[in-house]
């Protein structure tokens, strides 16, 4: 079970972060080739980040980058270069319906074919920042089998509510949807950033409202926040203790042919035992002190 | 590719490097370097400036690179950078090497 917690946002500009971001253990770094890269230095960010992602240091972690929308006249050069150098997912900014999903996945699978890459080994994930991408998520998280995780974006959505940030209230609707849809399509869902990063109290709160939720996990944009978010989401090791003695039952119970998983007396059905497996993914990456 | 005017890339921050590459009246790649570690690796940068310009069909330009201990593969697209600015070019062909 591929773990989602964190994605680490690097500026595709920015030489010492693209040389150094794989020691901080994000479980996905994101290349940004679109907000953090000034018009003038689109060019050289984009070199950048085709060097970086054939880097053997970035062999381990999973590699995103954020492109430009395809209707700029940045957007299909960052896919070009990108895919053949070996992206694992592509971020689509601004997504509002299918048809920006279907666009960028024709697109993907004309370089892949072009480039010798296997045709459908590129992943996708869709950044949802209008309220026609909220209202749409459930279609747009079902798009494509190549989708993998679905990700909130605040800042173009609250201005496109006509609000602002707030106590996080003004999110919660979208937050919601975004979830329902990525719950519905079976892949991850990723909260906004957030960007005060001398308040870790405040982002603390945040991560636990979201946690709550559901959320895989947050876009992250200073490293200082890795560790606290992995510690917020790692399991106590009671629920570690409990999860493996489910994981066992269910094991037991399916060696002996068992319909019906019994543990302590007390019955245990699916959910259960999928909760636990996914409680021991999460225990991999550490337990909460 | 024909070098047709003088043009920048990267930062003098840490871990960047400033490459500035121009026409020159000479044929020939004449290359200066300034280096944080031009004493352990400056023949090694040298190389990896030659061969990526070589990639690229540029033979004649002057290049100045001041190095502020990038890796390899930042030095790389500085260069890359500055030589497509320099010729004029956008990457048309996006199998330039790794």
């Amino acid at each position: 079970m591929k773990l989602r917690r964190s994605m680490l946002f690097i500026p595709g500009a920015n030489a010492a972060m693209l040389s150094t971001s794989f020691v901080y253990g994000a479980d996905a770094v994101m290349f940004d080739l679109e907000d953090a890269v000034a018009l003038r230095e689109k060019d050289s960010a984009r070199l950048l980040v085709f060097h970086a992602l054939q880097h053997p240091f970035y062999q381990e972690v999973e590699k995103v980058v954020r492109i430009n929308p395809l209707d700029t006249p940045f957007g299909l050069a960052d896919l070009e270069a990108v895919v053949r150098a070996g992206v694992d997912i592509i971020r689509l900014p601004k997504t509002n319906g299918v048809e920006d999903v279907q666009q960028l996945e024709a697109e993907v699978a004309r370089i892949e074919a072009a480039c010798g890459r296997e045709v459908g080994s590129t992943r996708l994930m869709a950044a949802i920042e209008s309220a026609q991408g909220v209202v749409n998520a459930v279609a747009i998280a079902r798009s494509s089998p190549r989708m993998v995780a679905i990700a909130l974006a605040a800042f173009d959505y609250v201005m496109d509510m006509q609000t602002s940030r707030g106590d996080g209230s003004e999110l919660f609707y979208a937050r919601c949807a975004v979830l329902h849809a990525a719950r519905v399509a079976g892949i991850a869902a990723y909260d906004v950033v957030w960007s005060d990063v001398n308040d870790d109290a405040g982002f603390l709160r945040e991560v636990e409202q979201v946690r709550r939720l559901g959320f895989d996990g947050k876009s992250l944009v200073n490293p200082r926040q890795i560790a606290l978010l992995h510690q917020a989401y790692a399991p106590t090791q009671q629920e570690v203790e409990y999860a493996r003695e489910v994981v066992v039952a269910a094991d037991e119970a399916a060696r002996q042919g068992l319909g019906v998983i019994s543990l302590n007396g007390k019955m245990i059905d699916g959910p259960i035992v999928l909760h636990a497996q996914r409680v021991l993914s999460r225990a991999a990456g550490g337990i909460r002190e | 590719m024909e070098i047709v005017k003088d043009a920048v890339a990267g930062t003098l921050e840490s871990s960047d490097a400033l490459v500035r590459i121009g026409p020159s009246p000479e044929p020939g790649l004449h290359l200066t370097l300034e280096s944080v570690v031009k004493a352990q690796f400056g023949e090694a940068i040298d190389q990896l400036a030659r061969a990526t310009l070589a990639q690229l069909g540029i033979t004649q330009a002057l290049i100045a690179i001041d190095d502020k201990g990038a890796l390899a593969c930042v030095l790389r697209a500085r260069v890359q950078a500055a030589a497509l600015r320099a010729a004029g070019k956008e990457p048309s062909e996006w199998s330039l090497p790794g």
